[in-house]
């Protein structure tokens, strides 16, 4: 009975993979699987789908911190089990959805998530929605930032916007607390990035024996890491490398290969803010997030830099885009020129590309706009 | 009690979006070890740095993945996180579950874990976050015996696949993305358990160009839904729409008075190729020149809704930007069947081809999109056994570097100076 350690391959099952997903559709899924011929949101949160057999699939969307304990899932198991016979699913923005087979069935269902607490009902339209993010200072060791506390921070700030739907379109939020860029950052409207701003330190009391140097050395974007020799603090030469700090521009990358080449900083730490990526094909084709912020600070527990930041550029765009259009559509239609000068961003070099293709981002026309920045 | 003062973190509580901070605390109430959670996070707040060690390799007999090792390296002060891994549970397609298993998962993370989770990870897998090493073969054990659930993938090799909800709940889906899926996970689960690869592969499927899974940004082969035939149009529905019977876009802007609907304003204009037009009060579509963009039949749901011969598109080498710069997925497969009855065969034969080349080819800790673009989009193609076609590129290329293989020159390579001496002295 049980896992035994003195015979570990016994009894050891492998390669099931996922449960079957058909065991948790509600009858009403089940049902009308593939039959469904159009959809309506009722109001903030609230789906409808109708099927060609007629019959109605209502969902309450809710949103979650995504961070969450099993007594908040069990939480959400007493709602589905209260209301949904017992199924309840998660999206792939992290919200939770509710689903029942008829109209009468929404408003309790409404009425008790609102009613306790954690599970505001939104999340669908021309709103904001839940922000994508990583693991931050609570699981992570190459972070520049934390995760769920900018995430917190910042839809407090939005949220009227997560129960609403006023945007000209859909705006997708995204955190990552490094360049990996674990999720969505490079593809989303607005993206909140942790960034580094000093080179690794070098450690040569241990690096001989951690790392693989050859891996260390290939890691880095810019060819910035050579071999050599270094001294460890008993004035021994040990096999090492250095960084021509010139050419480090502190993705980190080294460090997720080389335990002893640390380069997080408390000052040195911040979040960059890119804007304008996308991923339907809905009119224009993907696109990539551009960087229009190169650094704010790092200021727990509120972050009341980047919070700020982001609702300027929202409501910005909120005010100046037209009808469907998204953040990167509306930029790219009124020229960057006019996206910084709308929003009151100072533009810095920083914001110009020098990395590889990047002359395809510089500008080769006569065509632009005369802006407060030409004085 | 609380065991550690919180000042910077207590701010995290007050607001209307869900607090991670109060959840954690509730938690901690069961599970002490939720206290040195929140204690070592706000050390990190007050530090402004992370207090994780790095890197971390634990796991289950038999697999070469699916727990993240994590440690503190301040585990003196907070013991109940000094081991803090995490397990990659793999969720079942499109993430409906039932109260019973997700109680089951619960109950044998609240005994053998911290009792906090991600729901879910980018990737989509279901994760438990926080336990220590000696934990990992029970909960295992668990898993797989009690609740019949496996791990997902981490290392060098295809991660958990995920998908949009597609048929289950949308009128637009294209394929049977959650039979895909599925069929996927279970084919490759031995690539998902045991790292065989370079780096990473990820396959992600979504139902239409929509793509709500993204998977043209975060995965390494995207298979997003397409159709070949015309869009349907219900021209009863059409009218519905002009005379403000029905909503736009399903009622996605109803919290601002954007005005009567227009039809010219917002679909004919706004219609990337511009192939629509009304004759009268019938809208046109030349459907020769859609490119399946979904911004009509996003409009106007009850009145448009895509062709019937369904299939799906693909699209290989997304990426972050770690080594050579961010990759959006590219075209390489315009159209192939989603077949569940001949088991997607079309598409296995695709991703193991994919394999084939990049597990040979591929350099360490390279993903497939840098593979194909280091050594170039038209061998990769070969490779792929796909004829070149104009839908491959955005344009033709404007430099005029271009390889030739010496048996598409007339003659060869092979050439005697002195012969071309005898026309062309010195």
């Amino acid at each position: 009975m049980g896992y035994d350690p003195q015979n570990p391959m016994k009894d050891r099952i492998t390669d099931i993979g996922p449960p079957h997903y058909e065991q948790f559709f509600p009858p009403v899924i089940k049902e009308n699987y593939g039959k469904w011929l159009y959809h309506e949101i009722l109001e903030p949160g609230v789906l409808k789908h109708v099927s060609e057999t007629g019959a109605e699939c209502y969902t309450v969307r809710i949103g979650s911190a995504r961070l969450i304990s099993t007594s908040l899932i069990n939480d959400y198991c007493d709602m589905a089990d209260k209301h949904c016979d017992g199924y309840l699913r998660f999206t792939t923005r992290n919200n939770v959805e509710f689903m029942v087979d008829s109209a009468d069935k929404v408003q309790a269902l409404v009425d008790d998530c609102n009613a306790h607490g954690m599970m505001p009902v939104g999340g669908t339209g021309a709103g904001v929605t839940n922000i994508v993010h990583t693991q931050g200072w609570v699981h992570c060791h190459t972070p520049a930032t934390d995760a769920s506390g900018v995430v917190k921070a910042v839809m407090d700030e939005l949220f009227d916007y997560f129960t609403s739907m006023t945007l000209p379109a859909q705006v997708r939020v995204a955190l990552a607390c490094c360049l990996n860029m674990c999720g969505a950052v490079h593809c989303s409207d607005i993206a909140i990035l942790g960034v580094h701003r000093k080179p690794p330190l070098i450690d040569n009391d241990t690096i001989t024996s951690v790392c693989e140097l050859p891996l260390a050395i290939a890691a880095c974007p810019l060819g910035a890491i050579k071999p050599a020799k270094g001294v460890n603090s008993k004035g021994e030469e040990v096999k090492s490398v250095t960084v021509n700090v010139d050419r480090c521009m502190f993705c980190g990358n080294c460090y997720t290969m080389c335990p002893s080449m640390p380069l997080a900083d408390p000052e040195g730490d911040g979040i960059a803010i890119l804007v304008g990526g996308k991923i339907s094909n809905s009119r224009s084709a993907p696109k990539f997030s551009k960087l229009v912020i190169p650094f704010l600070p790092n200021n727990p527990p509120r972050w009341p830099e980047t919070v700020e930041a982001v609702k300027n550029i929202l409501e910005v765009y909120a005010k100046d885009a037209m009808k469907y259009e998204r953040v990167g559509e509306w930029a790219e239609r009124i020229g960057w020129e006019k996206f910084f000068e709308k929003c009151n961003i100072p533009f810095t070099d920083k914001s110009i590309d020098d990395y590889r293709l990047a002359y395809d981002t510089w500008r080769t026309t006569t065509q632009f706009k005369f802006t407060s920045h030409i004085k | 009690m609380p065991k550690h003062d919180t000042p910077m973190l207590d701010q995290l509580e007050s607001g209307p979006w869900p607090s991670f901070v109060t959840d954690i605390k509730r938690q901690a109430a069961k599970n002490e070890a939720c206290w040195d959670i929140l204690g070592q996070l706000e050390l990190s707040y007050k530090d402004k740095i992370t207090h994780w060690k790095h890197g971390g390799i634990v796991g289950v007999f038999g697999y070469g993945g699916g727990i993240v090792g994590r440690y503190s390296d301040v585990a003196k002060k907070f013991p109940g996180v000094a081991h803090f891994h995490t397990v990659r549970v793999n969720q079942p397609s499109s993430k409906f579950y039932s109260s019973k298993i997700l109680r089951q998962i619960c109950d044998i993370w609240e005994r053998r874990g911290s009792g906090m989770t991600n729901m879910h990870g980018s990737t989509g897998d279901l994760v438990l976050l926080g336990t220590f090493t000696e934990q990992l073969e029970e909960i295992f054990y668990e898993l797989t015996h009690d609740v019949g659930v496996d791990l997902g993938g981490s290392g060098g090799n295809l991660r958990t696949p995920s998908c949009c909800l597609g048929k289950a709940r949308c009128e637009w889906s294209c394929y049977d993305t959650q039979a895909a899926c599925h069929d996927i996970t279970m084919t490759y689960q031995d690539e998902l358990h045991r790292p065989a690869f370079p780096y990473k592969f990820k396959i992600k499927f979504s139902g239409c160009p929509n793509d709500c899974v993204a998977a043209i940004a975060r995965s390494d082969l995207a298979v997003i839904g397409n159709w070949k035939d015309d869009i349907r149009i219900d021209q009863a529905a059409v009218k519905g729409y002009i005379n403000g019977e029905f909503p736009a876009n399903g009622g996605s802007y109803s919290g601002r008075d954007w005005g009567a609907f227009d039809i010219k304003a917002e679909v004919l204009d706004l219609c990337p190729t511009g192939c629509m037009w009304m004759e009268g009060d019938t809208l046109k579509i030349d459907d020769a020149e859609c490119t399946r963009c979904m911004h009509c039949i996003n409009v106007m749901p009850r009145a448009l809704r895509p062709g019937v011969e369904q299939g799906a598109t693909i699209l290989i080498g997304a990426k972050a930007p770690i080594l050579d710069g961010a990759q959006i997925a590219t075209m390489i497969v315009p159209f192939i069947k989603m077949d569940p009855e001949n088991d997607f065969e079309e598409l296995k034969d695709i991703i193991e081809k994919c394999w084939d080349w990049w597990m040979e080819e591929g350099k360490n800790r390279e993903r497939i999109g840098e593979s194909i673009q280091r050594i170039g989009l038209p061998t990769f193609l070969k490779v792929m056994e796909v004829e070149p076609l104009p839908q491959h590129v955005k344009e033709p290329r404007s430099n005029p570097y271009v390889f030739w293989k010496e048996e598409e020159v007339p003659g060869g390579f092979e050439r005697d100076l002195a012969e071309f001496r005898k026309r062309n002295p010195m």
